[in-house]
């Protein structure tokens, strides 16, 4: 393996490894809505994910850095076409960030109300939009000879990207309801449950019809065994994840979707390589591997510093999870 | 205003706001961790107090400093793509390694801290506080040191036939000498923006309750002691911070004056060379060369700032156009003279107020001594906005006394436009932040002062916790290991001795 397909499996997994933390912790936040009955069901939520969302959410920022550093074209082009709906998920995850520390920190209802409300919209927005930009670079943008982006917001709303955006959130809602499932106790983690048994068939429908169409639309030239093995992976742990939640076996539950979401960014990177942006008017157009990397030299030193700390950055990660894996309930909250 | 304008008015205005809480946050998380070190060694409660209530104000001020950072590291695709295509192979680099060295540490850590009161062994807890503080100057670094590099472009060879700088050698790019010194001025100028707010809040507390001590908030005339220890601590780190900033200011404007003498001059308004040359501390009248109405002048202090010697030669801003115009081609190599001119001075200017007023604190204080005047009252709320303003003064100096190059020497601001990008779109999300930033601004204010207010918290449940930590550690460790316990969705915690179900103090 080259530096510069070494880098795309690891830009590939820093952006899964986000979406499969950062995903249920945006399942979360979705859920203080309407699942939630009352204020303290709603810092029970907030209180299983308080730890780690920051840290879950830096995974963003350094799969951002890395695109950046190692495929300098690829975080330019991409970065400048998906203008608005970044700005969006810009806008959302900055009051969705706010909302968590300030919250708790002035005590009226009009004040948490509208932090609730933050909460919601601040994660199923990243959530759906995260999931259309990153399916549009495997269904590749309008580019020209100098990588620049040509086309509109119709050229990145398209159905099948859209589908990746539903995909996404069917998918964090799901991972998200197993956390609460395998965190809280009591009439929460009850109720978690019985929303997890219902949401497998609806997500697994979507990431199915998500996996065939990719493959189809990419076609050859990529690697497509990677792509339909890692679809039918995704399938089976979410439809499998709904025997685990029934038998009661919550850990194994969120494990599966957390799989899932893994299997899911197989199918979509393993799809794209070896191009990182395909161009929709000329092939000869396309960001690769190949021609959007940084030199040599640079994937050298980047590599010299992501190989001893990367496994520091998950074991301190995980201790997190360690330290903090005691379940919660309502009669915690004082 | 066409697109550039709107561009860099964005990228201006999000990076100053972000500029804008992260020296607070710099300071504060090393300030608290010295507090609760000094708890922890001495098991005296009332540091343990100030940590708990400077320890809010950190946090209230952390959110918007990493929510305000997400959008920096996009904006440097969203409007600036040439820009990001031209330098991506070195500027890329460190801001990589600040994700995965830094932000990773503070982000992880200070969830630990916040959420480990009373759950995790003590010491850990504090050492949790000090991963954070240390973390948060990695992350300058590395960012200052990628900000170095375009102000100074080092350890790099353009490749004509790519279009784009490529690096050569990194250790250059982390060791570029503007980052050696830009680095320490910038972390002594954050240290007082932390000591002002800890020295302020202290002095506001001591004067209100020695003005009214009916008013103060039940318990507050026992918060004396424990504010006058803070206001201490906060005095002298204002002072300090003052002390390092002059000294490393000094040398900063010396390697400035090596590299970038086009700023040096603008610094001053200077138009022709002169040996030596003084330094204004104001001038009425325009900026443009032309006589100033009124100004007074220190002799030969510009030729000490920019050379070291009291009869140095400073280049004027004329002679080194002309040079600029050999070297680059025809154009204006100047940047905007009134801007540069005046933050420097209000840069010097804010800092070295605010450091009186810590050693006025400082006096006024002595002995047990306490000022009752209403004066007293009105320099707390004066204190803490100075070296926030110095801070954002320096910025604006050093970004925009680069231009018209974005890059020194290799591009100019111009030509790292995204191309293809619109007027109406560049607008429209520069309006969006510039009121999602003034809320967040108002908000922020808002907050911290409604947490300032009060006196120092009830800290009983953590004080036990804390003299546990000798014998047992840990105050509970329930265990739930990921498997769940398949008692379908009855309350898992069946058969668990009650301890389990006491409310936990929780953040959120
Ligand atoms: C509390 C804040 C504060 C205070 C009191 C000072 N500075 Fe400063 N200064 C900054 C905060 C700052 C800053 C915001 O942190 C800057 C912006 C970029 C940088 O490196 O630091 C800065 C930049 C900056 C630069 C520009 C460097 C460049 O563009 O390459 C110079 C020459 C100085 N400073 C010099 C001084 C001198 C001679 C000071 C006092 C005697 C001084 N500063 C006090
Ligand atoms: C945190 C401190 C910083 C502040 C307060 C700051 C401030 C500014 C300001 C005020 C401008 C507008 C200049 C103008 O309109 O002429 C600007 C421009 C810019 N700065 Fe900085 N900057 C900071 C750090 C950085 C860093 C670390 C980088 C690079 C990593 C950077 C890169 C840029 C770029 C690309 C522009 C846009 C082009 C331009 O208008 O000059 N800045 N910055
Ligand atoms: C323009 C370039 C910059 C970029 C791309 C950038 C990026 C970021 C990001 C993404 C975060 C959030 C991290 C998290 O989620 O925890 C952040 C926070 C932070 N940044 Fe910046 N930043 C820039 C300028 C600066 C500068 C110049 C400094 C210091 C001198 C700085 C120091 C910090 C610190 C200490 C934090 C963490 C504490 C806090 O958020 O208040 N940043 N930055």
């Amino acid at each position: 393996m080259d530096l510069a397909t070494f880098w795309f499996v690891l830009v590939a997994v820093l952006w899964i490894g986000y979406l499969a933390l950062e995903g249920f912790d945006f399942g979360v936040g979705m859920l203080t809505r309407r699942f939630a009955r009352d204020d303290r069901e709603r810092r029970v939520l907030i209180n299983t994910i308080g730890p780690v969302w920051d840290g879950n959410e830096v995974w963003m920022v350094t799969a951002v850095g890395a695109t950046f550093a190692a495929f300098p074209e690829w975080y330019a082009t991409a970065w400048s076409a998906y203008y608005l709906p970044l700005v969006a998920i810009l806008v959302a995850l900055i009051l969705r960030g706010l909302a968590f520390e300030y919250r708790a920190k002035h005590d009226t209802d009009g004040w948490r109300r509208w932090w609730d409300g933050v909460i919601f919209w601040g994660s199923a927005v990243p959530a759906f939009l995260w999931g259309v930009l990153l399916a549009g670079f495997a269904q590749g943008l309008p580019l020209d000879a100098r990588h620049d982006f040509t086309g509109s917001l119709a050229d990145i709303f398209t159905p099948y990207t859209l589908l990746g955006g539903v995909v996404a959130l069917a998918i964090s809602l799901l991972h998200g309801a197993h956390y609460v499932a395998l965190k809280t106790v009591g009439d929460v983690r009850a109720r978690a449950r019985s929303l997890a048994a219902r949401l497998p068939i609806p997500a697994g429908l979507a990431i199915a019809g998500f996996a065939i169409w990719t493959v189809n639309m990419r076609g050859d030239g990529s690697v497509t065994w990677i792509a339909w093995l890692a679809g039918a992976v995704a399938v089976g742990l979410v439809v499998g994840g709904q025997r685990m939640i029934r038998d009661g076996r919550e850990g194994w539950a969120f494990i599966a979707t957390f799989g899932a979401v893994v299997a899911v960014g197989a199918v979509l990177f393993g799809a794209l390589y070896p191009d990182v942006l395909p161009s929709t008017v000329d092939t000869a157009d396309s960001l690769t591997v190949a021609n959007a990397s940084s030199t040599g030299y640079t994937l050298t030193v980047m590599t010299w510093v992501a190989v001893p700390f990367v496994p520091v950055v998950l074991a301190y990660q995980s201790w997190v999870y360690w330290t903090f894996r005691r379940r919660i309930g309502v009669q915690h909250i004082p | 205003m066409d697109v550039i304008d709107l561009a860099r008015w964005q990228f201006g205005i999000t990076t100053v706001v972000h500029y804008f809480f992260v020296p607070f946050t710099i300071s504060m998380a090393f300030l608290v961790a010295i507090m609760q070190t000094k708890w922890m060694r001495s098991g005296d409660e009332r540091w343990l107090k100030l940590t708990k209530f400077f320890g809010k104000l950190l946090l209230v001020n952390l959110a918007v400093g990493v929510v305000t950072g997400l959008v920096q590291e996009f904006q440097f695709g969203l409007n600036w793509s040439d820009f990001s295509r031209f330098v991506g192979d070195i500027f890329g680099a460190p801001l990589a390694m600040e994700a995965l060295l830094a932000f990773y540490l503070e982000s992880v850590f200070v969830g630990v801290w916040i959420f480990g009161w009373g759950r995790i062994p003590p010491k850990i807890h504090l050492a949790t506080i000090w991963v954070t503080a240390c973390a948060t100057l990695l992350s300058a670094y590395f960012i200052l040191a990628a900000n170095s590099f375009m102000q100074n472009p080092v350890g790099y060879e353009i490749n004509e036939e790519a279009g784009r700088a490529e690096l050569t050698d990194i250790w250059a790019v982390l060791t570029n000498k503007v980052a050696l010194i830009t680095f320490p001025h910038t972390i002594m100028a954050a240290l007082m923006v932390g000591g002002a707010v800890v020295a302020a809040v202290a002095m506001w507390h001591l004067v209100k309750g020695r003005r009214d001590p009916s008013l103060a908030e039940p318990g507050a005339t026992s918060d004396a002691g424990p504010f006058r220890n803070a206001l201490r601590i906060g005095a002298v780190a204002v002072l300090l911070g003052g002390v390092g900033t002059a000294i490393t200011g000094d040398i900063q404007g010396k390697i400035m004056t090596e590299v970038q003498p086009m700023k040096m001059a603008a610094a001053e308004a200077l138009y022709e060379t002169e040996e030596p040359a003084p330094f204004s501390l104001f001038t009425v009248g325009t900026l443009d060369g032309s006589e100033a109405l009124y100004s007074i002048e220190i002799p030969q202090l510009l030729s000490f700032l920019s050379t070291g010697s009291f009869d140095g030669e400073v280049q004027g801003i004329n002679d080194i156009q002309e040079e600029y115009e050999e070297l680059y081609g025809p154009g204006d190599y100047s940047p905007n003279i009134p801007v540069t001119y005046w933050t420097f001075r209000f840069m010097v200017g804010a800092g070295g107020l605010a450091a009186a007023i810590a050693a006025w604190l400082l006096w006024s204080t002595r002995r047990g001594r306490v000022p009752t005047s209403r004066w007293a009252l009105r320099v707390t709320a004066v204190l803490p906005v100075l070296p926030l303003a110095a801070n954002t003064f320096g910025w604006i100096f050093t970004e925009m006394g680069r231009q018209p190059w974005l890059v020194f020497g290799l591009m100019p601001t111009a030509s790292g436009i995204t191309p293809g990008s619109t007027a109406g779109s560049v607008l429209a999300t520069l309006s969006v932040f510039t009121v999602l930033y003034a809320g967040l601004t108002w908000l922020w204010i808002w907050l911290l002062v409604k947490h300032a207010r009060p006196g120092l918290p009830d800290v009983s449940a953590e004080a036990r916790w804390g003299r546990r930590s000798g014998d047992d550690g840990v105050a509970h460790g329930g265990d739930d290991g990921a498997d769940g316990d398949g008692d379908g969705g009855r309350a898992g915690v069946d058969g668990q001795p009650d301890e389990e179900d006491r409310p936990l103090t929780f953040a959120y």
